[in-house]
Parts: C-alpha cells; structure tokens; sequence
C-alpha cells in the first residue's frame, strides 16, 4: 500500500455526460499533489469519488487500500476543505470543532490545539458568522486536519485569501507533508501553487492529460526558457541581428526589452554567452510554469494554448 | 459516542439556542392557561371549568399547532444544509447518510417533547396550584397521556418534514410541500372523510370503514387518543359521535402512531441513501 489513491480506468457518468471518463493514476504518500483543471474539467467528480460520496460507474478506486463507495470508517482517515466552505454561522469556531472532533472520534484537546496552529484560538469563541473570508477558510483547514488524517483534501484552499494567509496556509501543507501525509489540492492558481507542489494530476474534460512530478512533467513537454534582455539602447538592432544568427529569435517588448525563447538543451550555453556580451545590461530568466506547462497540454483555452506553442 | 447521539444533541441544542424550545414552551403554556380559563367563554361564564374540558379543546387545537410546528422545525433539516453548503462538509465526515438523517430526526422530536414536557407540564402545575378541585392524579394521567401524543404527533411530522427536506432542491420548495403537508393532513383529509360521508349517506359499509380510515391519518389518531380516553361529552362531538359504537384499543393506536412516525422518517433515511450529492 505505498499509494494514497490510486484510480484505474475510473469513470463517473452523469446520464449520458461523462464526468471522468477512465481516468489512472496513482498518488503516492508524503507528497503533495496538485489537481488541476477548468471548471468542469472533473475534479469535483473526482474528490466526491475519493470521499466515497458517489459510486463510480466503472473503473477501479482505492484510497489507502480501500474502496471508498460508503466506507464511511474511511473518512476518519481523511481530511476534507469543501471549496468556498460555509459553517454553522451560529455557532462559535470552538463549539464546531468540538463537534466536528466529536464525529470523527479525534481526540479531546484536539480541537483546542488546532485553532492554536490556525491563528483562530483569539476568535474560538466568537459566532462563526462574523468570521472573515480568511478566518473561515483557516476554520475549514483546522477541520480537515481533525483526527490526524492520512490523506487532507483541499478543493480551491486560496480562493478569496490575501497573500499573508495563502502563505500561512502553504506553510501548513509543508508540515503535512514534513509529517508523511498526502495532501491532494485542487487549484485554478497555478503560479501560487507551482512551488507548493510535487506533482500535479491535469484533468480536461474528464479525461486525464497528464500526472507526475512536476520535473518528469516539464522534461517531458521540454518547454523553452523565457529569457528577458535589457540592452543598451544603442546596441539593440546590433544584439537583435546577432541572436538571429545563432538562430533565435528576439522579440522586442514594450517595456523596452528583448524576450528570448530558448531551448532546454542550449540554455545554459546561451546564457554563459549572454552574460559576457557588453550589450547586455540585465538579465532575467524565466522557468516554464506549471502555467506554461498546461498550455502545452492543452488543458488551457485554445487560444492561449496556441500563443504558448 | 455515536455519531446519530452527537448530530441529536446538536441539533437539540441549536433548537435551543434559536428559541425554538423556549418560545414553543411558552405558546404551550399560554395555549393551555388560556383554554383552561377562557375555553368556556362561549356559553358565557369565564373561568376555570373542567380539566377534561380544557384537554378536549386542547386536543382539538394541539391537532392543528403541533403537525405545523413539527413540519416548521424540520423542513430545512437536510436541504437548509444542502443550501448553506455544509451538506457535504458533513457526508465528508465519518458517518453513513442515514445516520445523519436520523440524528436530525431524533434532534429536533427531541427539542419538542421537551417544549410539549414543559409548557404544558408547566400550565397543569399552574392549574392545579390555583384550582385545588383540580389536584387529582387522574389530571395528571391525562395530561401525561397528552403530551405522550402531542409528542408522537409531533415526530410523525418532524418524519414528515425529514423526507420532504431530502427531497427538494431548495429550502422555499421545502417549506411550500410542508405547507401543502400540512393541508392535506389537518384539513383536506377530514373534509374528504366528511364528503364521503354525506355522499354516501353513512350506510352500514361505511360505517363499518368509517373508524378504520381515521387510522391513516396520524392527526386523527392523536385525537382518537385523548378524546375516547376522556369520554362524552367532551368535544368533538363528530368524532367521536361517528366513532362511538367502535371501540379503539389505546395499544393499537399508540402502534399506530409509532408507526405513522417512523414511516416517513424510514423512507427519508432510505432516500437519502440513494440520493446523487
């Protein structure tokens, strides 16, 4: 049982729309893992599934060697963030997560605890109702964690969070991972999520495009390094004509500078040669993102897969 | 603890918390002190009459209040959650769907029985305290055999109101089908026993039905319950006028009514299991 999840040929169908359409993959333990997709892509069909809240129509699920269709012993083991989370408004944070810990048979004091590592336990007694959009979300995340769960779902976690407590969330997620336990988050957010994650899973249209690291991923699609010159003024139809000739192609940005495609393969080399031309003032390189790299899957809009490619 | 207990007791306990408990203890208190000493207004004496005179009227009020404050106090139970967005916070959690469906239920008969317990409890110490003819055991009998029924009448609803919850898409669907509910049971369904009554011009067939059909009906029972127990001459003259020559066992229609409030709450919990979330 090395996998948290693994799924083979799984399919859900609603009537005659297919939500996942055989999908397989496997998510190993101690990792994070995004879930990328548009809206409708399936990832809501597929969290739903692993959460054993609907049956598969056809297709193989197990979540920590499980099946999970109505084994509901099995969401002890499991940690939920619904996306955009709403709570009883009457109730206080602290009176829900005794609750909530109740029902998950998590041990007293828990809850306590919890708030504490959200940065609630100043508002534990206050009504649920005159939370923040932040406070609730920190709330939703404390609940997930109740009961020390194996496998923490997290469906759009940074939806409506400022940046300080995005970071203090992503700050959580490592120590679960640090802690040995899988974290799968979904997310449209790919540039906040990027550096939080070691794999993805990419979903269009109930079809799977891609799973894996995010290294194996990136090597396998090979996108080109985005370079960004500032030359010196005068220089610039000298510098543009000179990368012509080594066979790339310069196109000169608004802001005054040069934005350069190069490949994976030559790119060290290109830079070492960029560094040392005096027509060079500054200098930025640009990794492909997890951004990029869906474009190219084509998990994107159309368009923008096009302008990528 | 069970997961059915721990949703019951916070559902028990956000009844609480929302009034519910308190102001329905009070109206019951209220309803009672008002019938015991202006019930009798009409043949022109204000007072204090009969204790059996103010539980037939009781009963014949309770019959109307206490179906619409069952279906009032449950009819959001699962769709109120499904509209707030924490139904499936919850079916995350480690407990099957009828588990949570029957924690609701418990919860919220829960919430009124006590309210019945109390405010009614609370209006026949106040009677007796001020009506020393009327300290009698048999009072107590009787209004502990009330507040039995009123309580099963109240759950029979609540069921009710469970599995109209399951089944709607929305909360102000819910609360519409509860009213209609509501309708059928306390209005439309004794002035259909009516009409076919005059139509049929009570020959000795229907006459012989006549008593087995107020069966299907659990406000009917509930007042079959309290009125054969207090006798003649104690109300309603067309119930029991029409049901005097059949005689009830008090077990049978406590079955009956134990029945009628496991029904549809039964079917809810295995609706509920069958649902797409």
């Amino acid at each position: 049982m090395n996998h948290a999840i693994e799924f083979e040929a799984l399919a859900k169908r609603y009537g005659t729309l297919a939500a996942l359409d055989g999908v397989s993959a496997c998510v190993p333990r101690g990792q994070v893992i995004g879930l990328l997709g548009h809206n409708g892509a399936g990832k809501s069909t597929l969290i739903k599934l692993i959460l054993g809240l609907i049956a598969p129509s056809g297709g193989r699920l197990a979540v920590l060697g499980q099946s999970p269709w109505r084994a509901h012993a099995l969401r002890r083991c499991i940690g939920y963030l619904p996306e955009s989370a709403t709570f009883y408004a009457s109730l206080s944070g602290r009176e829900l997560l005794d609750y909530l810990a109740r029902l998950k048979q998590a041990p007293r004091g828990q809850a306590q605890a919890l708030l504490e590592r959200v940065g609630l336990a100043h508002a534990a007694d206050r009504r649920i109702g005159t939370y923040s959009k932040g406070m609730r979300q920190r709330l939703g995340l404390a609940q997930a964690l109740l009961g020390s769960p194996e496998l923490v779902l997290l469906d759009e976690p940074t939806t409506g969070l400022d940046p300080q407590a995005t970071r203090e969330l992503y700050r959580i997620v490592g120590e679960l991972r640090a802690d040995g336990r899988c974290v799968l988050v979904s997310s449209h957010l790919l540039a906040e999520l990027e550096p939080h994650i070691d794999g993805a899973l990419i979903l269009r249209q109930g079809q799977l495009l891609a799973a894996g690291s995010l290294d194996a991923l990136s090597e396998q699609a090979a996108l080109p390094a985005q370079v960004l010159l500032r030359p010196r003024e005068y220089a610039m139809p000298e510098l543009i004509a000179r990368l012509e000739t080594g066979g790339l192609s310069a196109q000169p940005r608004a802001d005054g500078r040069l934005e350069l495609q190069v490949p994976r393969a030559s790119k060290l080399r290109m830079l070492r040669e960029l560094l040392t031309d005096p027509a060079v003032v500054d200098l930025d390189v640009r990794e492909p993102t997890l951004a990029q790299l869906y474009d190219w899957l084509g998990a994107g809009d159309r368009s923008t897969a096009e302008v990528a490619a | 603890m069970n997961p059915i207990l721990t949703v019951a007791g916070k559902e028990f306990r956000d009844d609480f918390r929302n009034r519910w408990t308190v102001a329905l203890t009070i109206l019951f208190a209220l309803l009672a002190l008002g019938i015991a000493w202006f019930g009798s207004a009409a043949s022109g004496k204000v007072g204090f009459t009969s204790f059996d005179a103010t539980l037939a009227s009781l009963t014949t009020l309770g019959a109307f209040v206490i179906p619409l404050i069952g279906l009032l106090i449950a009819y959001d139970a699962i769709v109120g959650e499904r509209d707030d967005g924490t139904l499936l916070l919850m079916l995350s959690y480690p407990l099957a769907r009828g588990q949570l469906v029957a924690g609701k239920f418990l919860g919220h008969c829960g919430a009124l029985a006590a309210a019945t317990l109390a405010g009614f409890g609370l209006a026949v110490a106040i009677m007796q305290l001020m009506q020393p003819p009327a300290q009698t055991l048999q009072a107590w009998l009787h209004i502990g055999r009330f507040i039995l029924s009123a309580s099963l009448l109240g759950a029979c609803f609540v069921g009710l109101a469970c599995l109209i919850s399951v089944q709607t898409v929305d909360k102000s669907r819910a609360a519409g089908l509860a009213l209609i509910g509501w309708l059928i049971s306390v209005v439309l369904f004794d002035l259909a026993l009516l009409a076919l009554l005059v139509v049929s011009g009570g020959n000795p067939v229907e006459r012989a039905v006549y008593p087995y059909l107020l069966l299907f009906n659990p406000v009917d029972v509930f007042r079959l319950v309290n009125l054969t127990a207090l006798g003649d001459g104690a109300g309603n003259d067309l119930l029991t006028g029409m049901t005097a020559h059949h005689t009830y066992s008090p077990l049978l229609l406590y079955l009956v009514m134990l029945a009628w409030a496991t029904a549809p709450f039964a079917w809810a919990m295995l609706a509920f299991r069958r649902k797409e979330v």
